[in-house]
């Protein structure tokens, strides 16, 4: 039970009396705030006033997608820790696990391109070292508007270069990740980062904090008015400089961060440390309440010890200032000095700044008055919790067999579609990525997912992606849901590696809109079907909402951040087709599914009709089999098929490995030739190999349909009857539009 | 062969300096915190890749002006061969032990790509696991790699042969593959008497078949041919 | 005509290089440095005419491209 108020905050000088348009600029309904003073049975004061907003905000509470959420798969034998730790930790053998989450930073990189992207990214990659994990890989999933629209051109150089900025200086490859492009993210751009961590499986490090007057320590950067949000306009009143308190951009400081990384880890190798929490979203705030909730705690908490950059401040700021660079942790009674010398060496700021206690109330002081007394227990289990009503989306009706046209010409129409915004190359993008820092990079970016070998890990690779197809997820959610996942183990798959784990990052329009909300309903039903139905969990994961600019809604946009595991670095395979001879296999069934394909789109300038189905199980038969072939040593190259179907994919794999190929279309398809070309059916793969009788008769006994569609070798790309173009011309093509279009010249 | 890492607040490709030189020589290197008052006795001496201060307000700026690049400088001046990439190469060329500076990116952007270099000679300690002419890809990974030196200087060190690698393309023509604007093509130069050598791109990361091929292990297994 | 334009963050912005190199500079033996922002200097030749114009189009200037007015300030100096 919560401890009865002894010791009532004082008001601090100016403090505004709360209105109703207080309230309602802390972004708290009427219900809420009734709610808010039925816990503190008296009126909230600013400060306490803010920390519940912050706490009710739809960021910390997941208020509309909670009921949701809980419908995802989230455990396996191989899963340590799912959601709800700072990220989620799977175990990968010899005695070491992988933590790895996504998060967005969208708005703030709209706002600030650079700044927001770069905070981005050392956001996830403090969620990730937090838990003891040494970060050894970064993934980027970023949708841009219509290349055509004014401002996103300058979205993409920031975004990138902020990216590049953070995560180059701090010393951690960016390894995969995708870009699309569409008018739908005109005003609202999505950036998701993720980062994979590596750590040894009995030094994890969790957030819940524990023994009674153990030091609360706070260490990195000091405290400025970053980040602080339109709320803090209405705390303005609190003193008369209102110019320099204006909210501000977070700026990051990806050195204060590496100093930080190295720092954390230099002291998690002693036995300082009890608890530990980054200071992320609403940072002291929601730091300080989760470590105390999580240990069934209270924490009494002296503001005016937090080191501050600027003067002036005040504890509504000094609470929910969002500046970079800062951690939350308890120490071991008698372990403080030695600690304080570890972060000293680093040339960091360590300063104790409270203690836990057994009230189970959060009590802040400021110069020895309370300023705020919260009961923490009914902060979280009274949080607000809406089961908001939704609108399915009905599945299209599918399209006509004579509804789509063949191209008029078929070197024309692939050349297009290799060469267009979503297809084309993203060299100029990973070219500004350190990709090979720390010398583990087997498979680099441009591929179906990046392998990593794991740091002291006996020869062991994971393989990373990201994915998801928001045109699908926007034609039909519970498909494109099922999509986004069964691509990302199936990319996962085509290196060879086990699918283990995913996270996931929800990104979607205003949730009190029944249609977007059943947006959000349909992707997590199809979801949870395929990580049920591929053994492929989530465990850690980050939702996006409201965004939409003007009541027009981004495309739902549920990406799928995967990790695979890889016994033997070795044995991976990537998409390149490197030499002649090799017998081109296709493996699954192609009935020609061209609504919502990248054809439709591109040459036809359609966007219509149903995904692509997924059916599950033999999504996962078609894998497993793939897999198989793999680690048996048979398969030289290895595509999945998705966006532009067959054509396409053979296309890159000869792109990327330099050899061309010839392929027959078999007379018996059932379709017509550019369905079967660029249809987008899933759970196939594009195989290379020198033994297609084995492989042929494995997948004969697996149930798995495998088609020989010809030969690799050549410098050009033919499909008999239909088309012969050089390799050298598709690469030409591919390469350019990328750098014509940032140069100004697309 | 001993050898020490400097290790700076910032520094991040130390790890995989010191990999590849343990995997050529069989020893660890010491790693060499940049306030620890004293550098061990070694054969070589080595400044590593990384953003040391963040690179804020010029590369390598903060570095070379601190206490450990003084002795570095000491004993470099002694005799003692220092190998310097990237960042390091930015910090070594802005304490004066190696001519010329390093500025922006033509191209104004970071680039990490393989890139191909030809080995301007093999006559020195750095570069006697090559030969003259040999063209090895390895790759860089920088923003800030841009060669620049007047005239007279150029004349000097191209006269003098302290250029120890210059970008080129696959056949080895230095007129092509240049990846950042670099003067005379110039990715590594010596001290005029070949003791230390700066250079931008990262033969570290090339010294596993799996992991961009083995042509910078050529630089690590001479090092040890030459200094035991 | 000359012009000047001076780009600094706003206050309350975090200003990471001109913390770090406060720092260098202590380490260096200025321990009399207190704070530290820096900034960029950006010199611009016009073509000569009404100076009031001139004013306004560099104001333009700033916020269309020299200056990133979500964390930046500008401050224009026109040289006769």
């Amino acid at each position: 039970m919560t401890a009865s108020e002894s010791n009532p905050p004082v008001k601090l000088p100016n403090e505004p009396w709360i209105t109703p348009a207080i309230v309602a600029e802390h972004g708290l309904s009427p219900e809420e705030y009734q709610r808010v003073l039925a816990i503190m049975g008296r009126d909230p004061t600013m400060v306490e006033l803010g920390i519940f907003s912050a706490m009710w905000s739809e960021h910390c509470s997941y208020k509309s997608s909670k009921v949701w959420l809980k419908k995802l798969p989230t455990t396996a034998p191989w899963v340590i820790c799912g959601p709800g730790e700072n990220a989620g930790v799977i175990d990968i053998g010899d005695g070491q696990a992988a933590i790895f989450k996504m998060e967005s930073h969208n708005h703030p990189s709209f706002i600030e391109p650079y700044q927001g992207a770069a905070t981005g990214v050392g956001g996830i990659m403090r969620d990730v070292f937090t838990m003891g994990a040494r970060p050894i890989a970064n993934v980027n999933a970023l949708r841009f508007g219509d290349p055509a629209h004014p401002k996103t051109r300058h979205l993409v150089e920031g975004v990138v270069a902020g990216i590049a900025g953070y995560g180059n200086c701090m010393g951690v490859p960016t390894v995969a990740g995708e870009t699309n492009f569409h008018r739908a993210y005109n005003g609202n751009i999505l950036v998701n980062a993720m980062t994979v961590g590596v750590v040894p499986a009995d030094r994890i490090f969790y957030s819940a904090a524990a023994g009674l007057g153990n030091a609360v320590v706070y260490v990195g950067s000091k405290t400025g008015r970053d980040g602080i949000h339109g709320a803090t306009m209405s705390s303005t009143e609190f003193n008369e400089d209102s110019e320099s308190k204006r909210p501000t951009v977070q700026v990051g400081d990806p050195f204060v961060e590496k100093l930080v990384l190295e720092a954390c880890l230099e002291l998690m190798a002693t036995d300082a440390i009890v608890a530990i929490q980054d200071m992320g979203a609403a940072g002291l705030t929601s730091s300080s309440f989760e470590m105390a909730d999580k240990g069934e705690l209270g924490v009494e908490i002296e503001l005016d010890k937090v080191p501050m950059r600027e003067p002036g401040m005040n504890p509504y700021e000094l609470m929910l200032s969002e500046s970079q660079e800062r951690m939350l942790m308890v120490l071991k009674p008698g372990r403080e000095e030695m600690a304080r010398k570890v972060f000293e060496k680093w040339e960091l700021d360590f300063a104790i700044i409270g203690r836990l206690t057994d009230t189970r109330r959060m009590v802040l002081r400021w110069h020895g008055d309370v300023v705020a007394s919260i009961p923490i227990p009914p902060v979280v289990t009274q949080a607000p919790v809406y089961e908001r009503p939704w609108r399915e989306t009905p599945l299209p009706a599918p399209l006509a067999a004579d509804a789509v046209p063949p191209p008029a010409d078929y070197r024309t129409a692939l050349l297009k579609m290799t060469g267009s915004p979503d297809l084309s190359s993203k060299e100029w993008i990973w070219r500004q990525y350190d990709h090979l820092i720390m010398g583990n990079t087997a498979i680099r970016p441009g591929g179906d997912a990046a392998v990593i070998r794991v740091p002291d890990g006996g020869g062991k690779a994971l393989a990373i992606t990201s994915d998801c197809t928001p045109r699908y997820c926007a034609a039909h959610p519970e498909t494109g849901g099922r999509q986004a996942v069964a691509e990302a183990w199936r990319n996962l798959t085509a290196t060879g590696a086990l699918p283990l784990a995913c996270t996931d990052n929800m990104n979607f329009g205003n949730p009190q809109k029944p249609e977007v909300m059943g947006q959000f309903a349909g992707c997590i039903v199809g979801m949870a079907a395929a990580c049920a139905a591929l053994d492929f969990p989530i465990v850690s994961g980050n939702v996006s909402l409201y965004n939409e600019t003007e009541g027009r809604a981004i495309l739902p946009t549920p990406v799928i951040g995967g990790v695979g595991l890889r016994p033997d670095v070795n044995g991976c395979v990537d998409i390149g087709l490197r030499e002649a001879g090799l017998t081109l296999l296709l493996v699954g069934d192609t009935a020609g599914h061209l609504g919502q394909s990248i054809f439709l789109r591109d040459i036809h300038g359609r966007e219509e009709g149903p995904p692509p189905p997924v059916d599950l199980a033999v999504e996962r038969r078609a894998g497993d089999f793939v897999r198989g072939q793999i680690r048996a040593g048979r398969i030289a190259a290895c595509h999945d098929l998705s966006d532009g179907g067959l054509l396409v994919a053979l296309a890159e794999m000869a792109m990327s490995g330099g050899v061309g190929g010839s392929i027959a279309i078999p007379a018996d398809t059932g379709c017509a030739a550019h369905a079967f070309l660029f249809g987008e059916d899933q759970a196939r793969y594009l195989l290379a190999t020198n033994a297609p009788e084995a492989v042929t008769a494995a997948a004969r006994s697996a149930g798995v349909p495998v088609r020989p569609l010809g030969q690799s070798g050549g410098d050009t790309l033919t499909v008999e009857g239909l088309l012969t173009i050089s390799v050298a011309d598709l690469r030409r093509t591919h390469a350019a539009w990328m750098p014509n279009y940032m140069a100004g010249k697309a | 062969m001993k050898s020490a890492v400097v290790v700076f607040p910032g520094t991040n490709r130390e790890n995989d300096i010191a990999r590849a030189l343990e995997l050529s020589s069989g020893h660890k290197p010491a790693m060499v915190w940049h306030g620890d008052s004293n550098l061990p006795k070694v054969d070589l001496i080595v400044v590593p890749g990384g953003f040391s201060y963040g690179d804020y307000l010029r590369c390598g700026a903060m570095a070379a002006h601190s206490p450990i690049m003084r002795e570095v400088k000491a004993r470099a001046e002694a005799g003692t061969p220092v190998l310097a990439v990237c960042n390091g190469f930015q910090i070594v060329a802005e304490l004066g032990l190696v001519p010329g500076t390093l500025m922006r990116n033509a191209h104004l952007k970071f680039v990490c790509a393989d890139v191909h270099l030809r080995v301007e000679t093999g006559q020195s300690l750095f570069t006697s696991g090559y030969r003259a002419g040999q063209v090895i890809k390895v790759p860089v990974a920088h923003a800030e790699g841009n060669y620049f030196t007047d005239d007279d200087t150029l004349k000097r060190i191209e006269d003098g042969g302290q250029i120890a690698f210059r970008y080129s393309d696959a056949d080895g023509d230095v007129s092509r593959g240049n990846p950042n604007g670099s003067r005379a093509a110039i990715a590594g130069v010596f001290n005029e008497t070949k003791t230390v050598l700066g250079m931008m791109p990262h033969p570290e990361n090339a010294i596993e078949a799996r992991f961009g091929g083995t042509d910078g292990k050529g630089l690590f297994d001479g090092l040890v041919a030459a200094l035991g | 005509m000359k012009a000047r334009v001076h780009v600094t963050l706003k206050n309350g912005v975090l200003d990471p290089q001109g913390k770090a190199i406060g720092d260098a500079l202590h380490r260096l033996g200025f321990p009399e440095v207190e704070e530290v922002r820096q900034g960029k200097f950006i010199e611009l030749d016009l073509t000569d005419g009404d100076p009031a114009t001139a004013k306004a189009r560099l104001d333009e200037m700033c916020r269309k491209l020299l200056a990133n007015t979500v964390i930046e300030n500008y401050r224009v100096e026109l040289l006769g």
